[in-house]
């Protein structure tokens, strides 16, 4: 097989892995760091191997599409004939796209690491765990079947799990782990129910057979309809609960924010450049199926992306943690992604959504993790978070500075960085299929560049603040990385996407809109100079917009209240409900029955302590009557 | 013979040859406690030897047969031994035992020679012969250490009980003869019926077998010979042959008395609820660990049932990958018991209290074989009892399984006492910190290394499908 060693791309990090989490502290410290950064660099150059022979070698073996091809496969559990579940490695366009973005990100973020985490007291443990994290999100991208996918799914968000609690000892960073837990775990439940009737209907898990709807599997697939939706379509709205869950979209986004009380390089790369978009990944993983089968889930998406990209943009306007702007945006730009996906149809030029969310997702992964790395270094340099603490930091930073600006700028949506391109195929895609998701997209890019811009002059523009100590640069271990995603952010957009990744893996042209990409530069611009005015020098005119605004923005400010309704529900309706009468028949009756069955068992365990004698002419007697118990019984009993 | 037939008989052989050079070695060598090494290499190369070079065939007209099922089953065997082998020498350095040592290894390797006759054989005093030879040098290792009462008695116990069960057994064998005129399985799968007479000769054959792997209630003499006899032995009975006899007993099933199915299937049925159910309510009070081990096996070997019972081939699989799993599972349990045992005499669960603190790694190589035999995921054990309970799933046996499942709950509660002893009870005064040997170590290693990967791989299993038949 020719591609059998891909299997290593994920191994060598769960290898890091466990001989950091064994022996971690056993070994000197450092070396672990060194550990995680040369396994990294060996799984980015397999994949990047990986990719250019797929895309430039033998993917187009058939017919000039990409074909799935499985690089390795094992029987892990065998049930029936018919079910069981494989553990292997499936490369096509959107798998090998991902283990370049993974890979790359992660590559960079471990490097980030030696600088921003250094002399930090759990170090091996925090090297240890964004191992675990790399191998869980690459066996899930390269995912042969949904219940590999699922187990992986899960595995990332344990990983994401312990990284958010790095700093176990500070409670707000305990209170946001578990909050991340829960809400995605609830949001899973959904997809594994959605796997169940997946499965039951096409009686399979494996991609290869359920992204092919023409085939056999779906033949018989059940008409029955429930609520004006068929059972299959009710199946993909569960599995994207669960993507909803793990990508933050509307009403499952309210972990993201939190989750910043993690290192900022784990926000770096598991909340904005991979984890997050594994919810993407699945719908597009799944498209074939979206798109032939239940256009109607497919609107779903469209309208869950379209909501929360704007929702999440008038929110990160008014934020003042820095880091929990960058949160914001990113749900907003997963809303972008997530809408892309849901205008799109199926088929090469009709696919333009697929192939821009793609598009998008690949892009905004660079200047995303820069953006957090950036950030990063300014919360490294001044230890705060707060954005009304900082000012005028570029004569301190010039690295982050310009860095930042460039992501800013890719990610404002103006050309030639790379957000520019993807988000113009976006736009173009969503203009195509219905208009109001484009305007709303459109005003969404505004809010985007006036939010990225106020924080890009609210950092290093406007009055120096008071520091504790004068801000110095950061090491090259961190700059490095900045530089490079920087590079990549200001590039990336030239690739010609759509020849490699498509819904169908057929490749196909596209022109260049003008008449869509100048509005969108237009208001992008208008964003950027509005931001200009407020915040490149301090100025009452923020404050006098705040107030034209009125009580809608203390709503968005207090994120539309949605933790507090989410708790009052919880707490108010379904603890008092539901759980404590439930508690209450558990204790006194499922419990009080264990107890007796155990008290009995004890007891009966007692009494016949006594058929042990330890005198042989008992145990030979015993012997004889079990022999003659079974001679009546199954001579006299039963046959005669 | 030619080499051909020596090939066929090698594992025989080879072992035959072993035991030739220790008394030899025995003789010859003035340090006795150079036996210990030169007898565990012997050993070690003979497992290897083991799986190379073999066939499958049958000699003397049919009284001794083997197959690469058989050839499975011996290596499986073979592994058990060694590891048993490893965790025994150190005791064995001791000066109590320096003067039989050879004895110890002569004996044991005899015992294993009788199993290997008894798997093999393809006709009834062939079968016990083999049952015999694995039978009575058995109660001279138990009695081991001659000057200890308990050992002595246990003896004693095994001999006589175990001469009992053979002589109903023997008497079962005759009636079959008498009914079907011929002791050759081969003849016999074919020609036996389900006659009364012919289930009498079933039932008295099945007890002296049940004896053997100690199902209830022919189980009694299990727990004063366990704790009688010295660790090593206790662990070699528990495992070894046990596993031998459950081996054979599968293979007859299967064959001899397929014709009989319906009836053994019911047989099999009562004595396995019998046997989990007592073995764990036995379990849940001992004090001393080796009798807690003893009642645990009990209550293991009537999960077992559950595969026979499944009579298919997946049946038949499973039963054997569950065998592989409870050598390396029980044995990493006893390996612990044992190193404790040696250096600190100590065998009540009371003194376990506080293990984890002076012996971290003895406890958890212990909380693993326990987690094991509970069958806890994602250790190998589970895999082993999953598959155990699917095979009796699968030909409706919803009832029996639904009691395996509640007899599995109640036998993780008494493997969780041990582990809470070591990890959560306090103690005063807890075994002091152990040096374990070279050789224990090893064989622990083994076993830990063992239960971790066979639940993950899962082509071993696929080659005992392979190999694997039902009725």
């Amino acid at each position: 097989m020719e591609f059998s060693y891909t299997i290593y791309i994920a191994l060598i990090p769960f290898a890091v892995f466990v001989i950091n989490g064994l022996f971690g502290s056993k070994i000197k410290e450092s070396f672990t760091g060194y550990l995680g950064v040369a396994g990294m660099v060996v799984a980015t150059y397999l994949s990047y191997f990986t990719a250019y022979h797929y895309f430039f070698k033998v993917g187009k073996a058939v017919d000039g599409a990409y074909q799935k091809v499985i690089g390795f496969n094992m029987e892990w559990l065998r049930f029936t004939e018919s079910l069981h579940i494989d553990i292997g490695v499936l490369l096509d366009p959107i798998s090998v796209m991902m283990l370049v973005v993974i890979t790359t990100i992660s590559l960079m973020v471990h490097i980030y690491s030696l600088g921003y985490m250094k002399g930090d007291k759990g170090y091996s443990r925090f090297f240890a765990f964004l191992s675990l994290f790399t191998f869980s999100m690459l066996g899930l991208v390269v995912a042969t079947n949904i219940f590999q996918m699922y187990m992986f799914w899960e595995l990332v968000g344990l990983s994401s799990y312990l990284l958010i609690a790095h700093y176990y000892q500070k409670p707000s960073a305990v209170a946001a782990s578990k909050k991340a837990f829960i809400v995605t775990r609830f949001a899973d439940l959904g997809f594994l129910i959605g796997i169940l009737i997946l499965s039951y209907l096409t009686g399979t898990f494996d991609f290869n057979i359920l992204c092919n709807p023409e085939g056999p599997a779906f033949m018989q697939s059940s008409s029955a309809v429930f609520l004006g939706l068929s059972t299959m379509g009710w199946a993909l709205i569960l599995i994207f609960m669960g993507g909803a869950g793990k990508s933050a979209m509307f009403p499952f986004h309210i972990w993201l924010p939190d989750a910043m009380e993690g290192p900022t390089p784990v926000s770096a790369l598991i909340h904005a450049a991979t984890m997050v978009v594994a919810g993407v990944f699945l719908i597009a993983r799944l498209f074939p199926i979206f798109a032939i089968v239940a256009p109607n889930a497919l609107e779903v998406v469209a309208v869950i992306g379209g909501f929360s990209s704007i929702f999440a943009a008038v929110i990160a306007c008014t934020q003042t943690d820095i880091k929990r702007i960058l949160a914001f945006s990113t749900m907003s730009q997963i809303g972008y992604m997530m809408l892309a996906l849901g205008v799109s149809g199926y088929g090469a030029e009709a696919g333009l959504g697929f192939m821009a969310s793609m598009f998008h997702l690949f892009t905004h992964a660079m200047f995303k993790a820069l953006l957090f790395l950036g950030a990063g270094a300014i919360i490294h340099a001044i230890h705060t978070n707060n954005l009304s603490e900082m000012g005028n930091l570029r004569k301190y930073m010039p690295i982050p500075h310009i860095t930042f600006l460039i992501a800013c700028l890719a990610i404002s949506g103006i050309p030639p960085f790379a957000g520019f391109f993807s988000k113009d195929e976006i736009l173009v895609a969503a203009y195509n299929h219905n208009q109001i998701y484009f305007w709303v997209e459109w005003i969404v890019a505004g809010l985007t560049a006036f939010y990225m811009f106020r924080l890009y002059f609210g950092i290093f523009w406007g009055k120096e603040k008071k520091y504790d100590h004068t801000p110095h640069d950061a090491p090259f271990s961190m700059t490095f990385p900045l530089i490079f995603l920087a590079i990549a952010s200001a590039i990336v957009g030239f690739i010609p996407f759509s020849n490699f990744v498509t819904s169908d893996g057929l490749p196909f042209d596209i022109q260049m809109h003008w008449e869509i990409a100048l509005p969108s530069i237009g208001i992008a611009i208008f964003g950027i100079i509005v931001a200009f005015v407020f915040y490149k020098k301090e100025s009452d005119l923020p404050n006098r917009a705040v107030a034209s605004f009125g009580s809608f923005y203390k709503y968005a400010l207090n994120k539309f209240y949605f933790d507090e309704l989410y708790l009052f529900v919880a707490r108010k309706v379904i603890f008092k409900r539901f759980s404590s009468p439930i508690a209450w028949f558990d204790r006194h009756i499922i419990d009080a029955t264990m107890d007796g069955v155990a008290t009995i068992t004890n007891y009966i365990a007692l009494k016949i302590k006594g058929l042990q004698s330890g005198q042989l002419q008992q145990y030979a007697s015993v012997f004889v009557s079990g022999v003659l118990l079974l001679i009546v019984i199954f001579i006299y009993l039963i046959s005669v | 013979m030619d080499f051909n037939q020596f090939i066929i008989m090698k594992h025989e052989l080879l072992l035959t040859i072993t035991v030739m050079v220790l008394l030899v070695a025995e003789l010859t060598i003035n340090d006795k406690k150079r036996i210990i090494p030169i007898a565990i290499s012997l050993f070690g190369l003979h497992t290897a030897l083991g799986f190379f070079w073999n066939e499958s065939g049958a000699l003397f007209g049919g009284m001794y047969q083997t197959s690469e099922l058989i050839i499975l089953m011996k290596n499986i065997l073979n592994i058990g031994v060694f590891i048993v082998l490893l965790q025994s020498a150190n005791w064995l350095r001791k000066p109590e035992n320096f003067n039989k040592i050879s004895e110890y290894f002569i004996l044991l390797f005899s015992t294993l020679i009788g199993m290997n006759f008894m798997i093999s054989s393809g006709e009834f005093l062939m079968f016990y012969l083999g049952l015999e030879l694995a039978t009575i040098p058995m109660a001279a290792l138990v009695a081991y250490n001659t000057f200890n009462q308990k050992s002595a008695e246990a003896g004693v116990k095994l001999i006589l009980s175990a001469a009992f069960s053979s002589g109903i057994m023997l008497f079962g064998i005759s009636l079959f003869y008498g009914q079907f005129g011929s002791t050759y399985f081969q003849q016999l799968s074919m020609i036996s019926m389900d006659t009364p007479l012919a289930i009498l000769a079933l039932i008295f054959f099945l007890s002296g077998l049940s004896f053997k792997i100690s199902l209830v209630p022919f189980h009694l003499w299990t727990a004063d010979v366990y704790e009688g006899a010295p660790v090593n032995i206790t662990s070699y009975l528990s495992v070894i042959s046990k596993g031998a006899a459950v081996f054979i007993l599968t293979i007859l099933l299967f064959t001899i008395f397929r014709t009989m199915v319906e009836v053994w299937t019911n047989i099999i049925y009562i004595i396995a609820i019998l046997t989990m159910t007592i073995g764990n309510l036995f379990a849940i009070r001992q004090q001393n660990i080796k009798r807690f081990l003893a009642f645990s096996s009990i209550a293991q070997a009537g999960f077992i049932l559950l595969g026979i019972i499944g009579t298919s081939s997946l049946g038949m699989a499973t039963v054997i990958y569950f065998m592989l799993i409870y050598i390396f599972s029980n044995l990493g349990a006893f390996g612990v018991v044992s190193v404790i045992s040696d250096y600190s005499g100590k065998e009540n669960i009371d003194d376990y209290n506080g293990l984890y603190h002076s012996n971290p790694k003895l406890s958890l190589v212990m909380m693993l074989s326990l987690f094991s035999l509970a069958g806890i995921p994602p250790i190998a054990g589970f895999f082993g009892k999953f598959f155990l309970f699917t095979a009796a799933a699968e030909q409706g046996y919803y009832w029996l399984v639904l009691i395996a499942v509640i007899n599995a709950t109640i036998s993780l509660y008494y493997y969780l006492i041990v582990v809470k002893a070591m990890f959560i009870n306090k103690n005063d005064t807890p075994i002091a910190k152990i040096k374990s040997d070279n050789y224990a170590r090893f064989a622990l290693v083994i076993c830990v290394v063992g239960i971790f990967i066979i639940g993950f791989f899962g082509s071993l299993f696929e080659y005992i499908n392979h190999l694997s038949f039902g009725i």
